[in-house]
């Protein structure tokens, strides 16, 4: 059994509250006490059902303004996976919490409302759901009984989408016509749909292959923390410990330090029970090195085969998250990794309207905006491009007077 | 041979979790691993040892100690900081009774559990602790679904949900002014069933009062309370013998027991999967209201 993340990108009106409480609901994933909660509470839809949406409210202030503001974390599981349903608000104001919602997730599933079709939130969503590099992408397209299940409407949308789709560059996209609050296709296949032949959300996301890059030349380590345990008989002991963030290291490999750039080889990959002789992608290890050289939190660990850039004049996609508007004069603090460094916004080269997909020139870095910018930073950042590694080149800004998180960066390039 | 399959799901919650105490090591000058004798910490303590040795622990073991505790746990405890080498500090709610700067509930339902904020925030400025490790998780009510892993608490403890920083991938921003310190929940996106699935497979020991045993108990508010000289009785309360068990490990005055057969760690996973109660509906102090956690979140609880 393994873990598939997934993001639901939709607003109330969507019905995406309605679509997560039905996974749960269906799929038997709630509890006894939290279901005479459920069937307690005063909230009920029109036909006198339970509002499975009140499954995913969560904070008061949020069940006040009847709203999904913050990204709130769901659990479930089947025979075949466990998932992790990070629930996003889709409104535009709360960008920066899809974003944060996006940045862990390996599915997104896009609602779109059968009624209103593609629309603008939908390419807002799908276009973070490719800057963010989401590698597999449902789109449901809900409320179907309101549309009496009707086929046409629903190859229309289809096609609209898969217009945007090749705008955005989202590939992998998958398609089911949905009813969360009937039910239709959510766990069970729907009877009212004979003409939808393929299978109910819960199988495909059973189902979908999650793929995992081990590659030996891929194979990144920012080390985290240094074991030396300087006792008498582990006197010489020196273990650097991290977390494998790609690809695969095996004893015996050829590695480089960076930024240094100091070479060495695996002697030996350990953990507490057991010295596996390969750490691949995820895994928590402690690595020895052959040769004596200075390493400490802030480094990378790479397959000395294939390196990543290193660079203090980066090029990358930045989403703004502070109420305070990005200042280009300002030193922040870039972290990537485990590495922080001192860190300046040199150049804006443009915001994206995130609703029309066009590019703007003139106006400050506001909360919720994203655009292509220049970071230059105080020490060298040994990244990958966001796009092909996000493991290894995902960084966040840090507003050093607050220090809030202000910044999301999807780095792309050095530049010269 | 580099295969292309995802870890396995205990893997992934295992790696993730010692990712993230590794973190705190190098994020923190004075973090401390909150330690309940309850199962969630009991499993951060096995995780501690997976990303540290074989060297020390960086940070020590801290017990916030009502007083009205199972003794069982309290055995429990002291047989493991011997077994760990490693430091344990005490913070006792007594202490906190005894200075008035807390005053003890009255009447039948009268519990120190609340009392312990105070305490905690007490040991933390008192040991200038800047990061604290707890065994959170999210699955375990709704308030909860929405904390950040590292989650920062203002200098009077308190939680601000609404002022939360954005955590993307997973670069977690230990930064913080003087007087703050950070929750580091390393646990966070494990479930009730993926922590007694990783106690099975890690062959973990757990206190007793886990499994089932014969207890005196009273019923209170349609809860099985285990029968202590810590639980305000009175006369139309009835003793009575009981085949119980205890799925969470608090205070003796606020910890509901639960009718269980269950001798074995697979009685008890079997148990819970077919479960009609969720974990936090064995505990009265969150019967209280629907946002019960919330409001004590904000005040600085766990």
């Amino acid at each position: 059994m393994d873990i598939l993340k997934f993001i639901t990108a939709g607003s109330v009106d969507d019905g995406k509250s309605t679509l997560i409480g039905r996974l749960l609901y269906d799929s038997e994933a709630i509890l006894a006490d939290q279901l005479e909660a459920l069937h307690a509470s005063n909230r009920k839809n029109d036909d006198g059902t339970i509002d499975l949406a009140i499954l995913t409210d969560g904070l008061k202030a949020e069940r006040e303004q009847g709203i999904t503001i913050d990204v709130a974390y769901k659990y479930f599981n089947t025979d075949k996976r466990k998932f992790i349903i990070a629930d996003a608000p889709g409104h535009i104001q709360y960008t920066r919490n899809m974003v944060t919602g996006a940045s862990n997730a390996g599915l997104a599933i896009i609602l779109i409302d059968a009624r209103k079709g593609v629309i603008e939130q939908t390419i807002r969503h799908s276009f973070l759901v490719s800057l963010l590099g989401i590698p597999q992408v449902v789109v449901c397209i809900n409320k179907m009984d309101m549309l009496d299940y009707n086929e046409e409407a629903y190859n229309q949308i289809v096609n609209n989408y898969k217009a945007l789709a090749e705008k955005v560059e989202l590939n992998n996209v998958k398609f089911i016509p949905v009813s969360a609050l009937k039910g239709d296709n959510i766990v069970h296949s729907s009877i009212n749909m004979p003409w939808y032949k393929g299978e109910s959300l819960l199988d495909y996301l059973e189902n979908v292959d999650i793929k995992v890059d081990n590659s030996a030349a891929h194979a990144r380590l920012p080390v985290q923390w240094v074991i030396r345990p300087q006792t008498d008989e582990l006197h010489d002991y020196r273990g650097y410990a991290g977390r494998v963030a790609s690809g695969s290291f095996r004893v015996n490999d050829p590695v480089t330090v960076l930024p240094s750039g100091f070479t060495s080889s695996i002697a030996k990959i350990e953990q507490l029970d057991a010295d596996p002789v390969e750490a691949s992608t995820g895994m928590s290890v402690t690595i020895h090195l052959a040769d004596d050289i200075d390493i400490s939190r802030g480094d990378l660990l790479v397959n000395s085969a294939e390196q990543p850039q290193v660079a203090q004049l980066i090029e990358a996609d930045l989403c703004w998250m502070d109420t305070r508007p990005l200042d280009s004069t300002h030193t922040y603090l870039v972290q990537h990794n485990s590495k922080v460094t001192r860190c300046r916004i040199s150049e804006v080269l443009y915001k994206v309207n995130i609703n029309t997909l066009e590019k703007q020139y003139d106006e400050e870095f506001k909360l919720n905006d994203i655009g292509r910018i220049v970071i230059k930073t105080a020490d060298a950042l040994a990244f990958d491009p966001y796009q092909k590694n996000k493991a290894n080149g995902g960084a966040i800004i840090i507003d050093s007077r607050t220090n809030v998180t202000v910044g999301a960066l999807m780095l792309r390039s050095a530049v010269d | 041979m580099s295969t292309n399959n995802h870890l396995d799901y205990l893997d992934e919650l295992e790696a993730e979790a010692i990712y993230i105490l590794r973190e705190v090591a190098g994020q923190f000058e004075k973090p401390a691993l909150l330690f309940s004798g309850g199962k969630d910490s009991i499993t951060l303590v096995r995780l501690a040892e997976k990303a540290f040795r074989p060297g020390k622990f960086p940070f020590p073991l801290v017990h916030i100690d009502t007083g009205h505790n199972f003794i069982e746990t309290i055995d429990y405890r002291d047989r493991m900081i011997e077994r760990l080498g490693e430091k344990l500090i005490i913070g006792h709610v007594q202490d906190s009774i005894n200075e008035g700067k807390v005053v003890e509930q009255k009447g039948k339902n009268a519990s120190r559990n609340a009392l312990q904020t105070v305490t905690l925030l007490d040991t933390i400025a008192k040991h200038q602790f800047d990061a604290c490790i707890g065994g959170a998780r999210r699955d375990e009510e709704k308030a909860r679904a929405k904390e950040r892993i590292f989650s920062v608490r203002d200098e009077f403890g308190q939680w601000d949900p609404k002022r939360q920083r954005p955590e993307l991938w997973n670069l977690y921003n230990g930064k913080i002014h003087k007087g703050e310190n950070v929750r580091v929940f390393p646990i966070s996106n494990w479930t009730e069933l993926d922590v007694w699935n990783y106690i099975r497979r890690e062959k973990i020991e757990l206190p007793s009062i886990y499994f089932a045993h014969e207890r005196d108990c009273i019923t209170r508010n349609g809860q099985l309370m285990a029968a202590s000289p810590f639980l305000n009785m009175d006369e139309e309360d009835v003793v009575e013998r009981r085949n119980v068990r205890f799925r969470t490990v608090g205070d003796m005055t606020c910890t509901a027991a639960v009718e269980s057969y269950a001798y074995q760690i697979d009685d008890i996973i079997n148990e819970i999967s077919e479960s009609k109660i969720s974990e936090r509906g064995a505990r009265m102090d969150d019967k209280v209201s629907e946002a019960a956690m919330e409001d004590r979140k904000k005040g600085g609880y766990f």
